[in-house]
């Protein structure tokens, strides 16, 4: 087993890290304290992204993105990870993979957009009555003729507001299951501006300041038939088989952040004298980073090693959920314990460690909470042997 | 034209050097190396000069240890187009001085037959700022050195030049050795696609004693020393003290 890096992905590494030091960093503050990223600014940023051909690297070649091999992305994941969420997600944005499942009419309509960054995609899944439980969802669509009907509403809508079209998971119908009855769903592509589709402003949230969500209302909402993603009725397979890799995005931008934290930590506790000496001497501080790196390695080799075993074929969903919730909950510890050595510094927003630990939080919940993280793990267990 | 340039593998420049304990230079294990920045810039000038048209080849050298390799592939990730590697050393902790660092460069000078040498001004590790003269010396071609504009006119180049109080613009034929400064230019970011492509570009390596230079030091380090800390400041009660103070006793104004 090797566990070295090649020479291209610590090229990716180098690259990607002085991007985000150099062009997103100064910026973050900005955002952080206003709550809003400006469009020209996104604009500028954006061309920079686009020279450096950072935007959109998670994509294949063919259709213009870097075609890196799972573990590159996600090494290019995790420095990006370590800026403002809004601020990465916006500038040098990854257009969701499963507009990779369009027909080649879908593809040019959508996916190209994006690549160009003329436009941004956003998923909408979740609803306020269906959240892990999503097959039991309640939006729906109905034939009519050669088009779709779309009812419903959907909440918690990753960055809509600046979403050309959102791709919208909708009940089509219903299938008896062993543990009852479940929803089936398709997805429809949706262009805003679509009548009886609307976008309102959603909720204030605790992290990711800049990063907006929205609530999406479908209200007789026609489409026609052209803009089902997929197949009717294979909505969840789509996802499965284009969006199995997000939870190792989820992972990899935590441990940028973690190891950004950790490094504030690590400096602050050989530069911060109290009682006569460095404040790292004392072991309350020591063994404090000693348990953050460990923590941040093991988390790190978890979510590795499941980015290699997905291109090998062999990753489990166990696997990429293990990754998920172990490098979300590390995030958490070291964002607390980095604010803990700083004392009452680490709460000012002067560093970035008060926004590193409020954006931690919703790591554990999207994506998968942490309890459906650890369903998935002990489910593959279980069954293994008959359970 | 072909341009070379030289690029030298440094401590990252964001790196808190620690010196090591028996004073023989700064502790190099398991440290963050970079491209010095100035051949950074002597790199992207050089793309640059190839994307208008001026140069056909873009050359990187660097001279060192084995894992100068990496600054060579950076270089070409930048956009050169092929590289040479010169072992010349295996321990990290041995810096090639400038004499010897010229010597070689003119033997792979006298192999490549390069139109135009572009260097730093200067490696942020031991600054010495003698490679580029040294070199041109050797070859016994003109040089331009602190460069922050260069303009190639048919034969010769037209070189700004950074000196105390203002800028100087020089006339040297070609070929010469030019040295560059800060302000040059900004160099780009490696880009993922070229990336992907510089490990398809060639990398040649050779070593010291294949260019039959000897590159026994010639100098001693007597004792390498952190720089003193900060002393404490002191507060003033008045403008007029503080004015008094810059008079008399800083001398500054
Ligand atoms: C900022 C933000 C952005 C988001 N962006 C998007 C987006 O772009 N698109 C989208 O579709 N969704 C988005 N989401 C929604 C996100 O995916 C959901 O919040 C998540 O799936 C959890 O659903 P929920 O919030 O409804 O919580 P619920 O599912 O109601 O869960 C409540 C609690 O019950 C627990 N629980 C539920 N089921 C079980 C079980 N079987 N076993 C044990 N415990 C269980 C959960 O772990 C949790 O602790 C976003 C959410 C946030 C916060
Ligand atoms: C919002 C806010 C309001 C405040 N208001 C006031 C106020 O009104 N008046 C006032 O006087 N102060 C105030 N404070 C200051 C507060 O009391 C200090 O922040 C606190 O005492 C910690 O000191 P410090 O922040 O300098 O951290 P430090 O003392 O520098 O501690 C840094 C880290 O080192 C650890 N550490 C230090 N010494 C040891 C040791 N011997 N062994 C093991 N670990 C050690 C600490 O536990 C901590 O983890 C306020 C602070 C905040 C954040």
């Amino acid at each position: 087993m090797n566990f070295g890096l090649t020479e291209e992905q610590s090229l990716i590494v180098q690259t990607t890290r002085a991007f985000v030091e150099k062009e997103l960093y100064p910026h973050e503050a900005e955002v952080e304290r206003t709550g809003h990223l400006r469009m020209d600014l996104v604009r500028e940023i954006q061309a920079k992204a686009m020279d450096a051909g950072l935007y959109a690297a998670n994509m294949p070649e063919e259709v213009g993105g870097a075609g890196l091999d799972t573990l590159s992305w996600l090494l290019y994941e995790r420095e990006l990870g370590r800026a403002n969420y809004a601020l990465h997600w916006t500038c040098v944005a990854r257009p969701s993979n499963i507009l990779l499942a369009g027909t080649p009419e879908q593809r040019e309509k959508y996916l190209v957009p994006c690549m160009k960054g003329e436009t941004w995609d956003c998923l909408a899944m979740t609803e306020p009555g269906a959240g892990s439980d999503l097959r039991g969802m309640s939006a729906s669509a109905r034939p009519d003729g050669d088009d779709w009907i779309l009812n419903g509403t959907k909440h918690f809508i990753s960055h809509a507001d600046i979403a050309g079209f959102t791709i919208a998971f909708m009940a089509t119908g219903e299938e008896e299951t062993p543990r009852g009855k479940k929803k089936l769903i398709t997805a429809f592509l949706v262009d805003k501006g679509t009548p009886g589709f609307t976008v309102r402003e959603g909720y204030r949230n605790v992290s990711h300041r800049g990063y907006t969500n929205s609530i999406l209302e479908f209200d007789d909402c026609r489409v026609p038939a052209s803009q089902i993603l997929g197949e009717v009725h294979k909505g969840f397979e789509v996802a499965n088989t284009w969006l199995g890799a997000t939870r190792l995005q989820v992972a990899a931008t935590s441990l940028g952040r973690a190891d950004r934290a950790l490094s504030h930590a690590v400096d602050y506790a050989a530069q911060r004298r109290q009682f006569g000496q460095q404040i790292g001497k004392f072991q309350g501080v020591s063994f404090h980073l000693a348990d953050m790196a460990t923590e941040l390695r093991a988390a790190e080799l978890l979510t590795w090693a499941a980015g290699w075993k997905f291109d090998e074929g062999t990753v489990t969903e166990a696997d990429m959920s293990m990754a998920k919730l172990k490098a979300t909950e590390a995030l958490a510890f070291i964002a607390d314990a980095a604010i803990q050595i700083h004392g009452g510094m680490g709460l000012m927003d002067e560093l970035p460690l008060e926004r590193i630990w409020r954006d931690a939080r919703v790591e554990r919940i999207w994506e998968g909470t942490s309890e459906i993280q650890r369903h998935i793990i002990s489910r593959e267990m279980l069954r293994a042997v008959g359970g | 034209m072909k341009v070379l340039v030289p690029v030298k593998r440094v401590i990252d420049y964001n790196v808190k050097v620690r010196v090591k304990a028996d004073g023989s230079g700064v502790d190099l294990a398991n440290v963050k190396m970079s491209m010095n920045p100035f051949d950074e810039i002597a790199v992207e000038e050089a793309i640059r000069l190839k994307e208008k048209g001026a140069a056909e080849e873009v050359v990187v050298v660097s001279i060192g240890v084995k894992q100068a390799q990496e600054t060579l592939r950076t270089a070409l990730a930048m956009g050169a187009d092929r590289a040479i590697l010169v072992v010349a050393a295996d321990d990290v902790h041995q810096d090639i001085e400038p004499l010897a660092v010229a010597k070689i460069l003119k033997a792979v000078i006298d192999e490549e037959q390069p139109g135009l040498v572009l260097a730093g001004k200067q490696a942020i590790d031991n600054d010495m700022n003698a490679t580029g003269q040294m070199l041109s010396a050797l070859l016994g071609w003109s040089q331009a050195t602190f460069a922050s504009k260069l303009e190639i006119e048919g034969d010769s180049a037209s070189v700004t030049r950074e000196v105390d109080g203002g800028l100087q613009t020089i006339k040297v034929k070609m070929p010469c050795v030019v040295t560059v400064d800060l302000r040059l230019n900004e160099p780009r970011y490696a880009s993922l696609p070229n990336i992907m492509k510089a490990k398809k570009k060639p990398l040649d390596e050779k070593t010291a004693a294949d260019l039959g230079v000897d590159v026994t030091p010639r100098l001693t380090v007597v004792k390498t020393t952190e720089p003193e800390g900060r002393k404490a400041g002191i507060k003033v009660e008045s403008v007029d003290e503080l004015i008094k103070k810059l008079k008399d006793e800083a001398g500054v104004i």
